[in-house]
């Protein structure tokens, strides 16, 4: 399959930025360092035509570093073309600036990420928890918050 | 010092309008709306941290509880990404595809029927919720014969279908099928001509193709606002670009436009149905994958092998190789779409589920503000959310 117009795009604009292009199933995926990823979206929706932000989440590399990635999930109505743009966070840096002022979509995303994962969105307009009552301590969907509830032991199996 | 213009009420989250357990806090200038500020999360049961814990033929059960209204649209969305991520989409066995179109396409029926009572009762139209029902009813039956549950179907599989359809119900759907559109047209009887319902729908719960792109709206929500985009026809899955249909589209932008959308598709939506009953032949419905697909019982209880790949199937689960895959469907509501994030193992590492009525329910203060109070009911109706689906 060839290269994915967006790929020799962001090599050209932002060179020093794109950290790994993978193919997988026809789907392209593009990570790209943090600092610059307004730019980064904002060129991809101006020039490229990603006019719609289908989903933004995070997923925790437990034991890797840097531990977090935020994904953008692309698409353009016009091209009806996809894309994924994933972007590393680290875990004691744990914050990226805000997409919500090129997509509107981002605004309620971002606040599940951070309510989810606690990944910070600089300057987002809203930063409050969404899902979780606002006094919820921990994140949980972060690899190390047990799936039973927090300060439970780790599940072992039925006894019977 | 408090301003005491405005008034700040509470709407939900027990409230008969909003349904389920939305709640809206409401900032009012009289009746004019000022600010909404949707809270949401009441229902939140954590079914992608659950995920992560499961092996893939056990998530697809937790994906009937997210919209409830429409069990078999999540569960064909999961199971064609599971289907993308193993790289098996063309393994699937002719008629599978079919009935999956078929009972996508019901259910888009049952979902539409839902809607329209339950927008119409808000808004104070009695008489249409019992007639929908009465046709939601004929569905639910369908489903009860297609896969024993009313609401939870679980009826689809990785690889194709738990189960064929029963003797006989080929023909009780085409005779429903054949009876829909005369019922469509009495739900218009009801309301297209009435001045009432006009007056409750027409410039109620504006919304602009930019704004509704920007904040990302999708389904019938967005087409609407005269956006042309049906993922049906754009992306099609499931042998969608084998069916002859009209991505319906209105330029209103507000909820009259919306309705009409909708009762459009229902009627594309009976054409679908009708086509997948032509084209349903005889033939397998699950894939020939025995290390992915679980065996029938009766190869399980007469064959060794059946039971050694059901042992493992059951115990282990099988492994996707390492990677990432995202496949959207379009839902009723919108676009829903699955995540997945496969590190080798037999359960997925990451589910993210793209759930439409969160997102669509994200337009709600934009749709609202500078309208009176009593449009908050009329445009919570119009998006067709589903809390089951936002709060997860």
């Amino acid at each position: 399959m060839s290269e994915h117009p967006a790929v020799a795009k962001l090599k050209g604009q932002f060179s020093d930025n794109v950290l790994d292009v993978t193919e997988f199933r026809g789907e392209t995926t593009i990570t790209v360092k943090k600092e610059q990823i307004v730019e980064i979206c904002t060129c991809l929706k101006q020039e490229l035509g990603y006019n719609f932000l289908t989903d933004l989440c995070g997923v925790d590399y437990l034991g890797q570093s840097p531990r977090f990635m935020v994904v953008y999930q692309l698409y353009s109505i016009g091209k009806h073309d996809r894309l994924r743009i994933k972007a590393p966070v680290e875990e004691g840096d744990a914050r990226i600036d805000t997409v919500s002022g090129v997509w509107g979509t981002a605004n309620w995303l971002e606040r599940e990420c951070w309510d989810l994962f606690g990944i910070s969105f600089n300057k987002h307009p809203d930063l409050r928890r969404i899902l979780l009552p606002a006094d919820w301590e921990g994140h949980p969907l972060r690899k190390d918050y047990p799936v039973q509830g927090p300060d439970r032991e780790p599940y072992q199996g039925r006894l019977s | 010092m408090a301003n005491t213009d405005i008034m700040t009420i509470n709407m939900g989250p027990q409230h008969p309008s909003t349904h389920g357990v939305l709640q809206v806090i409401l900032e009012l200038d009289g009746e004019v709306v000022k600010k909404a500020t949707p809270h949401i999360g009441f229902l939140h049961r954590g079914i992608e941290k659950l995920s992560e814990h499961r092996t893939y033929h056990q998530v697809l059960p937790l994906t009937d509880r997210l919209d409830y209204l429409a069990p078999m649209h999540n569960n064909l969305g999961y199971v064609l990404a599971v289907e993308k991520l193993l790289g098996i989409t063309d393994a699937i066995p002719e008629r599978a595809q079919v009935v999956r179109v078929l009972m996508a396409e019901l259910t888009r029926l049952k979902s539409h029927l839902v809607w329209l009572a339950c927008h119409a009762l808000d808004i104070g139209a009695m008489t249409v919720f019992i007639y929908c029902f009465r046709e939601r009813e004929e569905i639910m039956n369908i489903y009860e014969k297609v896969s024993g549950a009313r609401m939870t179907s679980n009826y689809f599989r990785v690889g194709g279908l738990s189960a064929d359809l029963p003797d006989g119900l080929e023909q009780e759907i085409k005779s429903f099928i054949e009876d829909m559109p005369g019922h469509i047209d009495t739900y218009e009887g009801l309301l297209t001509g009435n001045k009432i319902w006009q007056k409750r729908v027409m410039d109620v719960g504006y919304i602009s193709a930019e704004d509704a792109i920007d904040l990302g709206v999708t389904g019938p929500s967005l087409r609407g606002s005269g956006v042309d985009w049906d993922l049906r026809r754009d992306q099609p899955y499931s042998g969608y670009e084998n069916y002859d249909f009209k991505v319906c589209v209105d330029n209103g932008c507000d909820t009259w436009a919306r309705y009409k959308v909708r009762l459009e598709e229902m009627r594309e939506s009976c054409k679908i149905v009708q086509q997948a009953l032509a084209k349903l032949k005889p033939g397998p419905v699950l894939a020939d994958l025995p290390k992915i697909v679980l065996p029938p019982k009766k190869d399980v209880v007469n064959t060794i092998e059946g039971l050694i790949h059901h042992f493992k199937i059951v115990s282990e689960g099988f492994k996707p190789e390492k990677g990432e895959i995202y496949q959207g469907v379009e839902n009723p509501k919108g676009e829903v779409g699955f995540y997945l994030v496969s590190d080798g193992s037999a359960r997925p590492y990451r589910m993210k589920i793209r759930p439409a009525s969160f997102i669509n329910l994200q337009a709600l203060s934009k749709m609202v503000e500078g309208s009176l109070i009593a449009d908050v009911v009329a445009v919570i109706g119009t998006l067709d959310i589903v809390l089951g689906e936002i709060d997860r």
